[in-house]
């Protein structure tokens, strides 16, 4: 359905682009060992994705999609997956975010289970930076009553 | 008011202009900040922390205490937006 | 001549934060003022990053195959990981300021300073 102020070529392109720009922000994401790149590029690339849904649609067209309930939550799983790496290594016996010991419970030898560790932090950070980046714009847009406007 | 605002931004320029007199040259590779611990960073990233990005391996691993704290920063930031501006339809407040 | 060669990034950085410490302390409307405050935050990131640069040598993303590493090579990643926090610390207080600048629209109907000091008195 086409409705009034829709735009049918921003509105396609969009849909070829979104997936696209999301691929590619996992991508910037998980390759940040070899690459520039990391949590917080990677996970401002994902929520850029997200906020072009709602200029290019509309924000029920979103909301369907990413939920505002999914979006606070993952506010909160981001950092909460840091913080459990980080007491994982104090229960295997080493000190705070010393990743070397997680090669008790990870396949790998102390020297290349550091490189595990920080993809895993930085996967924590990267879905805190995405869902903060959304939560703070979607809130300043529709000042806090997340509806669609007026165009 | 104006004029007094124009005075007091460009002394504050012209010291900050004096001082850099005193800082090293662009470009220098023997400047104070990259001999102490960046070399160390730069030689060791890959033996000790097993990441070629040494930008990544100082965030995430060698100061990973200092991201936690940062995103911590941000996790606030999403908090405190939420708690300000969030209203629902029944909600009488504002 | 070489003191301008050697220090003109720091003068460039220091135009720029001028700018922006301007608009804060003259500009009587709040966005206009946070603004002032971006641009100011901006030149202090640049200002770290030109700190980092090493002539002739390349970004801290090390060569495998390399056998003796020589720091000379790569520039300083410190600075780098220091601004990477710091930005992202600009973005976090610009969505407060601006959430908290909604609210004291709703509240005086204005974004003006001194209107809103004149509604408190």
């Amino acid at each position: 359905m086409i409705r009034l102020y829709d735009d049918l070529i921003i509105q396609v392109v969009c849909r070829i682009m979104i997936p696209l720009i999301q691929f590619f922000a996992l991508y910037v994401i998980a390759h940040g060992h070899y690459s520039p790149g990391g949590g917080f590029q990677g996970g401002c690339i994902l929520a850029a994705s997200f906020i072009l849904m709602v200029i290019a649609y509309d924000l029920d067209w979103m909301k369907k999609r990413f939920s505002e309930i999914k979006n606070t939550f993952m506010v909160a799983l981001g950092i909460f997956i840091y913080a459990l790496i980080g007491l994982i290594c104090i229960l295997l016996g080493a000190e705070y975010l010393n990743y070397g010991i997680l090669h008790k419970i990870l396949p790998a030898d102390p020297i290349k289970v550091r490189a595990l560790g920080t993809l895993g932090i930085e996967i924590g950070v990267g879905i805190t930076v995405m869902a903060v980046m959304v939560s703070i714009f979607l809130n300043l847009t529709t000042y806090g009553r997340h509806e669609k406007g007026e165009v | 008011m104006k004029l007094f605002a124009i005075i007091i931004v460009f002394m504050t320029g012209a010291a900050l202009i004096y001082s850099t007199l005193d800082m090293p040259d662009w470009g220098d590779p023997n400047s104070p900040a990259s001999l102490h611990v960046s070399p160390r960073y730069i030689q060791k990233t890959i033996e000790e922390a097993a990441t070629p990005n040494a930008v990544t391996s100082v965030l995430a691993d060698y100061r990973g205490y200092d991201t936690l704290g940062e995103t911590t920063v941000i996790f606030t930031a999403a908090v405190v937006c939420i708690l300000l501006l969030r209203r629902f339809e029944n909600d009488k407040t504002v | 001549m070489e003191i301008i060669i050697g220090k003109y990034n720091y003068w460039i950085y220091i135009a720029l934060m001028m700018i922006g410490f301007y608009a804060m302390i003259t500009k009587r409307n709040l966005v206009k003022k946070l603004v002032g405050m971006n641009i100011f935050q901006t030149a202090i990131i640049l200002f770290f990053i030109s700190t980092a640069y090493k002539k002739n040598a390349t970004i801290p993303i090390l060569i495998k195959s390399q056998e003796v590493i020589d720091p000379a090579q790569y520039i300083n990643p410190l600075p780098h990981v220091l601004m990477l926090t710091a930005i992202v610390v600009m973005v976090s207080t610009f969505g407060v300021a601006l959430a908290v600048i909604i609210m004291l629209y709703k509240q005086y109907k204005t974004l003006d300073e001194d209107e809103i000091i004149e509604q408190l008195e």
